[in-house]
């Protein structure tokens, strides 16, 4: 079994008095997909933005690739909020995508790509283009460089996300239901490009509601619910019959909507 | 007004109309200026300077600019500020400007995407990377329809600086009116210039918002 990119152990959040996370010990492995599905308020996205420390957990650790994200243990074992400069430091190993893609609109697709190019790597004017160029060419869009996100598509606009993520040469990228305000024919296009990602060997950790995407492309399967992980296993596991009640009637919701695949 | 009154009044008008623009648009700026620096005061300066700023702002927008120039002009020297007429309309016109552009880019701030903040953290920018390159364009993007309206209203109240004798415009014009009894061609002269720049100003700002349309949604 590899190393996990990822680690997080007993992480819990609170939103007042409303328990999101509730003691999540979970391993990203390197190069696996791991797919967080759940119903909705199951936390599941709190817990992706955790990982990112978007959101900052209140109990447990989180380590990025060896190093504490956000809090370390002190002498005595107390919490220690670590410096910002040194979360970003961390933060640099991650790539995020978010549901509502995020780009910024008055930069065309290249300005978003090259923009930390430049301003963060510092990269020279023509050496942060070219990378850009071939990230943009990497998500099937090298023509669409100029393009405001506006003249976009839903789906090249989550296409042009990914490629300003893999940009920075992250060695996890976190994907937050990145299909879930596209429309089917837009949502294959952004899936394919993430299957690749994923055979390119890339950790990847991803929130989805498209059970047929985690059912196959994932190694790691991770069903929340309630703040709590309630089944954890290879997509195997966990769709394996009988489903639990919870799973099943969780499941069923798809089931109506014909994803043949899981009725094994 | 017949013509050859027009014609031997031109300069005076051409006069008056260049000390609107050196009004106008300088005010307009440190307008501009002020306001954003005070929008960043209240979002960034903590809770007691946004409590300050919001009072200090409140009055402003709750006073006539008229009142306020009078405080300027004649009440200045009593706290050891002596401006001369075009001084105190400038210094005026920039903090009533800058009291408005205040609450527009603060406005403006607000609405910027949250997530776009993410990204930018996501990517590496720093806050003042982020607050330079995401959130000041994006503000800029939204309030332009806002800002442009601030403009108009600037450009009208530059009328107002007559009273304390800066020789604007009105000024000139008015005086034409009182010393040749000519006073509706006069004013109506007046409120056809206003008009005109007014229409001129609206024209720039929908020709730069068909500039910025490809950006405009997303």
């Amino acid at each position: 079994m590899t190393a996990p990119a990822l680690r997080m152990q007993g992480v819990g959040k609170s939103f007042g008095a409303h328990r999101v996370l509730d003691g999540i010990t979970l391993d990203a492995r390197q190069g696996e997909v791991t797919c967080l599905i759940g119903p909705s308020g199951s936390g599941k996205s709190t817990l992706l933005r955790c990982m990112a420390f978007l959101e900052q957990h209140d109990t447990g650790w989180i380590e990025v690739l060896g190093q504490p994200l956000g809090f370390a243990p002190g002498p005595s074992g107390q919490r220690l909020r670590l410096p910002t400069a040194e979360v970003a430091r961390v933060r640099r190993g991650i790539g995020m995508v978010f549901q509502q893609f995020n780009l910024w609109p008055h930069m065309t697709a290249l300005g978003n790509v090259m923009e930390a190019l430049r301003l963060v790597l510092r990269l020279p004017r023509a050496e942060a283009e070219a990378r850009a160029r071939a990230n943009l060419a990497r998500v099937d869009l090298a023509n669409r460089a100029g393009h405001y996100p506006a003249q976009l598509s839903g789906g090249q606009q989550q296409r042009v996300a990914i490629a300003r993520a893999l940009a920075l040469a992250p060695k996890i990228m976190l994907f937050d239901e990145p299909t879930s305000s596209l429309d089917p024919e837009l949502t294959g296009e952004v899936l394919r490009v993430m299957r690749r990602l994923a055979e390119d060997g890339m950790t990847m950790v991803v929130v989805t509601h498209e059970i047929g995407f985690a059912a196959q492309v994932a190694q790691h399967l991770v069903f929340l619910e309630e703040g709590r992980i309630a089944l954890d296993g290879t997509p195997a596991e966990v769709f394996r019959r009988p489903w639990p009640p919870r799973l099943a009637g969780f499941l069923e919701g798809y089931l109506d909507r014909g994803a043949a695949l899981l009725a094994d | 007004m017949n013509s050859a009154l027009l014609l031997d009044s031109l300069p005076a008008v051409a006069a008056g109309f260049g000390v609107t623009m050196l009004m106008w648009l300088p005010g307009l700026s440190l307008a501009a200026l002020l306001g954003l620096t005070l929008a960043l005061g209240r979002q960034y300066g903590g809770r007691a300077m946004d409590a300050v700023l919001a009072l200090l702002l409140g009055a402003v927008r709750g006073t006539p600019f008229l009142v306020q120039l009078f405080l300027l002009y004649y009440g200045g020297p009593f706290i050891g500020l002596t401006l001369d007429p075009a001084e105190a309309g400038l210094l005026g016109l920039a903090i009533y400007g800058g009291a408005y552009f205040a609450e527009i880019m603060r406005g403006g701030f607000l609405a910027v995407p949250r997530g776009h903040v993410e990204a930018a953290v996501m990517a590496g920018l720093s806050p003042a990377q982020t607050l330079r390159r995401i959130l000041l364009p994006e503000m800029a993007l939204l309030i332009l329809p806002a800002g442009v309206n601030m403009a108009v209203v600037l450009m009208k109240e530059t009328a107002v600086l007559s009273i304390i004798t800066v020789p604007e415009l009105t000024m000139v014009i008015t005086g034409i009116g009182s010393s040749t009894f000519a006073f509706t061609e006069a004013a109506f002269l007046l409120a056809v210039t206003y008009w005109v720049l007014t229409e001129a100003t609206g024209a720039a700002g929908r020709a730069m918002e068909r500039r910025i349309a490809t950006v405009r949604l997303a």
